[in-house]
């Protein structure tokens, strides 16, 4: 465990108990666990094709997990019956509500400006009236320094701003956690530094937050605890240092291997 | 041995064909707008991947695009009724037959809207706390409105020509005033005549207005 935020037991943010995913024969999740603290942040790293992002899928139930439980500010989603879980889709509806997910691809909405992108959450989901959508989109956007684009529209700003917007869209719910999933993955390599810049500031501010990326140099500078996961399990878990620059398990040598040295975050030019 | 064409009979009973074109376009309304409506259930239910959804409704679509629509709306004042504990009448059983004729071709023309969209604006919606519906109305559709308006439009002009269909169970839309007048007043040649151009006039501005969608681009662009 690392010295990070909070660390008493009342302050957990997320808890899942052998998580499990199938589809179909392929089984993708072989049974994951992993205690989340408020304000803590959990970088997951591992190969392709590991289960990283059908971890996070099931963490706000995109995807529905085969077997496992998960508990969101300590309690259970779902009821149990007969020995499995079973959900509803209109309380997985209100738990995505509560779960903030930044996508690789960005998924901003092109139809509508980027302050309408950060206001429609809270206006569609939360049912805010007019004033304090503005109020909380204007917010929201500012706290990723884009209020000064309210008025454009996605498709003209940079890949880099409009993946700030994405974060500013996720924050606008004021979710207890946030989910990146490679964040940074689609981005040119010159617009990488900004997005990762506006993901430690929310870290600093004591967002809870679970990052699967491939940034090794920004997982050993802002993560709690790193988690290494390899094929559906988490093969290594601890402190950057312990499994960034001196990791026990070979599998997770071969991947970092693969890695070379890492490349710290540039700063922010904007 | 040529006609000696004379418009003034036709002119004379103005007021009937009036009529005709009336219910023609409260039967068209009627049809359109019931018909799209239901039509994005059924498009809804086609695109999903669920077997009990796309199932029923598949065959509904199937059986309404390969059957003639002349015979739906025969098949739903004749043999309607038979099943039905209630009385069917002209108008009823020609719009129900053109609504679910519309429902059918509309649906396709959602499902290809809802298709031509990436997943990743599902799952943005979804992921935000968006129910279905909340996605479908908030995210989706607003976008894919702009692509599908052409279709919705030469849909609409298909819909509008079918109505006159309905003068075959007798509903007195512009076809089946014309008909009716004509056998009094012996003059079907220039009565079809201004049926075809009433028709004309009205339909072709819808044509050029649906043309102008189809070529002008967003003016926003697209990311
Ligand atoms: N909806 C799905 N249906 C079937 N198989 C899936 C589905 N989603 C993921 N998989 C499979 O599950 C495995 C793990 O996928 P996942 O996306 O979780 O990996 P990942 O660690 O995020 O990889 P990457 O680094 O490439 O994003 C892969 O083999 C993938 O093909
Ligand atoms: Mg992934």
């Amino acid at each position: 465990m690392s010295g990070g935020r909070g660390a008493d037991g009342a302050g957990e943010a997320l808890r899942i108990e052998d998580l499990r995913k199938s589809f179909g024969d392929l089984e993708v999740l072989g049974g994951v666990s992993l205690s989340v603290r408020r304000g803590e942040v959990v970088v997951v790293i591992g190969a392709s094709g590991s289960g990283k992002s059908t971890m996070l899928r099931c963490v706000n139930f995109m995807e529905i997990p085969t077997s496992g439980k998960i508990f969101l500010g300590g309690a259970l989603v779902g009821r149990e019956r007969g020995g499995g879980i079973e959900y509803r889709e209109k309380e997985l509806t209100r738990l995505r509500a509560r779960v903030g997910m930044v996508f690789q691809h960005f998924n901003l909405f092109p139809h509508m400006t980027v302050l309408q992108n950060v206001m429609e959450g809270p206006k569609t989901v939360l049912g805010c009236d007019g004033e304090e959508c503005r109020r909380r989109g204007n917010l929201y956007l500012d706290r990723v320094g884009l209020a000064w684009k309210a008025e454009s529209y996605p498709s003209q700003l940079s890949g880099g701003q409009q993946q700030r917007v994405a974060i500013a869209r996720a924050l606008a719910m004021e979710p207890e956690i946030m989910l990146f999933d490679e964040a940074t993955s689609a981005l040119d390599p010159e617009l990488v530094g900004e997005v990762l810049e506006t993901m430690k500031a929310l870290a600093e501010d004591g967002m809870t937050m679970i990052i699967v990326t491939h940034e090794l140099g920004f997982a050993y500078t802002v993560a709690d605890r790193v988690l290494f996961l390899s094929g559906g399990r988490v093969l290594e878990e601890g402190t950057p240092s312990e499994v960034l620059t001196f990791p026990r398990e070979e599998g997770t040598r071969n991947f970092l291997r693969g890695h070379g040295t890492f490349r710290l975050p540039e700063p922010r030019l904007d | 041995m040529g006609h000696n064409w004379d418009f003034s009979s036709v002119f004379a009973s103005r007021a009937l064909l009036l009529q005709g074109l009336e219910n023609t376009l409260i039967l068209g309304a009627t049809c359109l707008a019931l018909g799209l409506f239901f039509g994005l259930f059924v498009g809804a239910a086609r695109f999903s991947g669920r077997a009990w959804l796309y199932f029923p409704a598949t065959v509904f679509v199937e059986v309404f695009r390969n059957t003639p629509v002349l015979v739906q709306i025969m098949w739903f004042f004749f043999a309607f009724p038979i099943i039905v504990p209630f009385q069917v009448d002209a108008f009823t059983a020609a719009a129900i037959g053109l609504t679910l004729n519309t429902v059918a071709f509309s649906s396709e023309i959602y499902r290809a809207g809802l298709q031509s969209l990436a997943r990743g604006q599902w799952e943005a919606g979804r992921a935000l706390g968006m129910s279905y519906w909340q996605q479908m109305f908030r995210v989706i559709l607003p976008q894919a409105a702009r692509r599908m308006l052409p279709a919705f439009m030469n849909r609409a002009v298909e819909l509008f020509k079918m109505t006159s269909l309905a003068s075959v169970v007798a509903y007195g839309e512009l076809m089946h005033q014309a008909k009716v007048v004509s056998t009094i007043s012996f003059n079907p040649i220039e009565m079809y005549t201004s049926v075809a151009l009433i028709f004309f006039a009205v339909l072709f501005p819808m044509t050029v207005f649906a043309r102008r969608f189809e070529t002008r681009g967003d003016p926003r662009g697209r990311s």
